[in-house]
């Protein structure tokens, strides 16, 4: 017996039996569609393993323990297990796996969904776990004909025989459940692929097309009240005093409760419970952020770097010496905004708190954490609490976060109802764990002939991990990525880094510091480039002699986008970068005119291991170039006397349809292990853009958003 | 009491005159596929037809519907047959989704009016509803395919 997965069906086997049995497959949230899984009370169901539950009737059941926000994991996780288990996509059923061991990611530390890495993560596991169960299906149909299993083989769903007989695994799957689960299972060579690197449709489109998929924020249950919040206006703040007033009068309202996250109203409509929030007199203290502004940040960080060289995180050479002896010396400070999450569902979360046990329905990254967070506030233990993942209406590092969790679920067991509680778009975008600012100083050396001979990076910036994660003792978690794998050839390196707080939380935004940094590292090679006389890409290329995988995408970018071959009046700029281990190249082609920046193509190349669902890596690739256009153009979060200028979108520009410049992707093929896509392109974006209107105007670009330097959109 | 025309029938609601009609959608009809992304018709996640035109359900007070057909996207067709549908689908326009159902009834508007838009009246017409995934050039293609599937259902 395999003691591991044996023992991880066999927790899964006792967390369903515990339920009920058939439990996880009635519950209320189907993860893609607002259809119910058709009941089937004549059919039993079998666990195959954690990810796999075969019925009597044929039912097949995929359980996905990565959360799905866009980036497509409810297509491309069960693709893995399909190709091994012998199945069409379109026979399975998904659901969204609950809170279990089996489905800890180890790199992430926990159920969490995150790090553009759960196909990397599930790449193995998925297809391994898909090959068991197809071994068991043969051995219960072996069994069962009393023949040899080499004999049988599986199809479409179904195990068949050198005689012509067939069974339907719904027929073997009781059987096959029972048999011990092999250790070793060939998986497939990739030449027997029939699904895996195939663009097959993704499962979640059709409920998505008629509103009938659901998210967290479309939750309903009998009974259930809805709930808004008032939070402190200045970041850290809490509230001293309040005065219910008329808002407790109002119709509808059932509740005006004061949590220590905020004061919850409580009502039997959103809208009513809104309008009595917003009649709340409460008095607030202000706490320590009431002088916080942007301007306060950056001399904090200015600061820091100044008195601090900083944790030394890589070095190789004398960088000091290096620079002394130099020829030209370069330096730049570099400057990254904070960047609001801006996740087109806002937060919410539904509890159910009853009977001793909480049920908590919200659009998560981290079951975990979140199913932690509810038991603290409804003073339960966590294995009371179940923890049902919706649909998320973007994540981007936003729902790695707990904090709207324990107000509702305080609204709901003070009340004993469920509550659905939802923050507003104001209540969103003036209360996240933004994006870190980051000072990013470079000072570099070059040879007389233009060699690159040093080259330094110095971060200065909060920590999103030291919140986040105290256990994780890593200071330079999450703060030196993209550079510390800086691909340049250069004999002195280094790389330090500073922490300083700047008293408010921040958080992990798709790319997380693979954007800052590659912004800093870009654009320092294209500014040294200037400085060498030399063209940015042959600069480039000049220094990856040893490093064929990232020249090679560079150079293909620059072929494809037309280097050297421009039109008149349109200028390119080239940025690299390496993430996830996957590597990418853009360049951004532009016009200007004055002030008026004109975006005319983004060209895209990326080298990302063999790819599960190609459309899908398409459709990452170009989300995060759009992702990664707004924050160059006008993303930055304005913090004045504690308080979040921007509110809505009409004070956070986001890209819209008829501002987007063509988007041209070229996707490697490869058949390495599968990289990380999700948050790949975002880095990029900005370099390029920032580098072609150098070339454009002579002009540099050392902090963004360019909206803040007058540069506007034509 | 109001009486609401929605998806050709009529519904009768509880709720306050100056309830937006996407709460009395999502709340009182639990029709939730019209969603709540700004409450300031910013982004269009909340659009819908009101009389066929493409409106922002989160600023359209309940008392303003009276006499008006409102269709949303659970009513847009019988199993996603709308041509705006079927091309969705066909070229996996949505990733997170949530922008999705905006979208399409944008599209859909706009199409009903122009069953053959270029590539300006597109952006025009789409311009006012938000994707934060980024699925412009899908939703692009798929208008185009949709004007499409529809000339040559008008062939037939």
């Amino acid at each position: 017996m395999d003691g591991v997965a044996d023992a991880q069906r066999r927790h899964f086997c006792l967390r369903t039996a515990r339920l009920g049995g058939a439990l996880v497959l009635a519950m209320t949230v189907p993860a893609i569609g607002a259809a119910a899984p058709r009941q089937r009370p004549a059919a039993r169901r079998a666990e195959l393993n954690a990810w796999l539950v075969i019925g009597t009737d044929d039912s097949i059941t995929v359980l996905v323990d990565r959360s799905e926000m866009g980036q497509g994991v409810y297509t491309a996780l069960p693709m893995l297990l399909a190709e091994e288990l012998e199945i069409d996509l379109t026979a399975i059923e998904i659901l969204a796996a609950p809170v279990g061991d089996a489905y800890v990611n180890a790199a992430n530390g926990g159920q969490i969904t995150g790090t553009s890495n759960s196909v990397t993560d599930a790449w193995d596991r998925l297809r391994t776990a898909g090959a068991q169960a197809r071994s068991m299906l043969i051995a219960a149909a072996a069994a069962k004909w009393r023949m040899p299993a080499e004999q049988c083989r599986a199809r479409r769903g179904r195990i068949e025989n050198a005689r012509g007989q067939t069974l339907r695994y719904g027929q073997l799957a009781e059987a096959a459940a029972r048999i011990p689960v092999p250790k070793q299972v060939p998986l497939k060579p990739r030449s027997a692929f029939t699904l895996i690197g195939t663009s097959q449709p993704r499962l979640d489109t059709p409920g998505k097309v008629n509103g009938s998929a659901q998210f967290g924020m479309d939750l309903q249950l009998p009974g259930m009240l809805y709930a808004a919040i008032a939070l402190s206006p200045v970041l850290g703040g809490r509230a001293l005093a309040v005065e219910p007033g008329a808002a407790a009068a109002m119709p509808g309202v059932r509740r005006v409760l004061e949590t220590p996250h905020g004061v919850v109203v409580v009502a039997d409509h959103f809208w009513q419970a809104v309008k009595a929030r917003d009649a709340l007199a409460i008095r607030w203290d202000p706490g320590p952020n009431a002088q916080l502004d942007n301007a306060a940040i950056w001399a904090l960080l200015d600061r820091a770097a100044a008195a601090n060289p900083g944790l030394s995180a890589k070095h190789s050479g004398d960088v000091s010496e290096a620079l002394r002896s130099a020829h030209r010396r370069f330096s730049a400070v570099y400057r990254l905004p904070m960047l609001a999450h801006a996740t087109m569902e806002p937060m919410n979360c539904t509890a159910d708190v009853k009977g001793g046990r909480c049920d908590l329905y919200v659009g998560t990254q981290v079951q975990q954490l979140a199913q932690a967070a509810a038991a603290q506030a409804a003073d339960l233990a966590p294995a009371r609490v179940d923890v049902h993942t919706t649909l998320l209406g973007g994540g981007f590092g936003r729902r790695l976060e707990v904090d709207f969790i324990p107000a509702a679920v305080a609204a709901s067991k003070a009340l004993a109802a469920p509550v659905k509680l939802i923050w507003t778009r104001e209540d969103d975008m003036t209360h996240d764990p933004y994006r870190p600012p980051a000072r990013e100083e470079i000072r570099a050396g070059l040879g007389a002939d233009g060699s690159l001979l040093a080259w330094q990076l110095h971060v200065t910036s909060p920590s999103i991990t030291a919140r986040f994660d105290p256990t994780n003792k890593d200071p330079f978690d999450s703060v030196i990525e993209y550079v510390q794998n800086y691909p340049y050839a250069v004999p002195n390196f280094g790389l330090t880094y500073t922490r300083q707080e700047i008293g408010i939380d921040v958080g992990y935004l798709r790319s997380v510091s693979h954007a800052p940094n590659c912004f800093a590292v870009e654009s320092s090679m294209d500014e040294l480039a200037a400085a060498a006389g030399k063209d940015p890409l042959d600069f480039r290329l000049g220094l990856l002699q040893a490093k064929p995988r990232q020249a090679r995408v560079i150079r293909l970018a620059a072929q494809r986008a037309g280097w050297r071959r421009t039109a008149p009046g349109r200028h390119l700029g080239i940025a690299f970068m390496e993430g996830y281990t996957s590597v990418i190249a853009q360049v951004a082609e532009v016009s200007v005119s004055g002030a008026q920046l004109e975006l005319h193509k983004i060209t895209c190349v990326v080298d990302c291991g063999q790819m599960v669902n190609p459309r899908i890596v398409e459709s990452q690739i170009a989300s995060g170039i759009v992702f990664g256009l707004s924050a160059a153009l006008w993303g930055e979060v304005t913090i004045r006397a504690g308080r979040v200028r921007e509110t809505n979108f009409n004070t956070y520009r986001m890209l819209r349809a008829d501002e987007m410049p063509d988007i041209d992707v070229l996707l490697l093929p490869s058949d390495a292990t599968p990289g990380g896509i999700g948050e790949l392109a975002v880095g990029p974006v900005a370099p390029a853009i920032c580098n072609a209107l150098f070339a454009a105007t002579g002009r540099r670009f050392r902090s963004l958003p360019l909206a803040a330097q007058g540069i506007t959109l034509a | 009491m109001a009486l609401l025309s929605v998806n050709d029938r009529t519904l009768d609601v509880d709720a306050a005159p100056d309830t937006p009609l996407l709460w009395v959608l999502r709340d009182h009809l639990s029709m939730t596929g019209t969603k709540y992304g700004c409450g300031q018709a910013l982004c269009g996640a909340c659009t819908v037809h009101v009389d066929g035109v493409a409106t922002r359900s989160c600023v359209l007070p309940l008392r303003a519907l009276a006499g008006r057909r409102v269709t949303t996207i659970e009513g847009l067709s019988p199993e996603r047959s709308h041509a705006v549908q079927r091309a969705w689908i066909e070229l996996d326009v949505p990733q997170c989704g949530y922008c999705q159902s905006g979208q399409i009834m944008s599209a859909a508007a706009l199409l009903a009016g122009k069953p053959n838009p270029s590539d300006a009246e597109i952006d025009a017409a789409m311009a006012g509803n938000i994707c934060r995934c980024g699925t412009y050039p899908r939703i692009r293609k798929a208008i185009h395919r949709a004007s499409e599937l529809l000339s040559r259902e008008r062939e037939s």
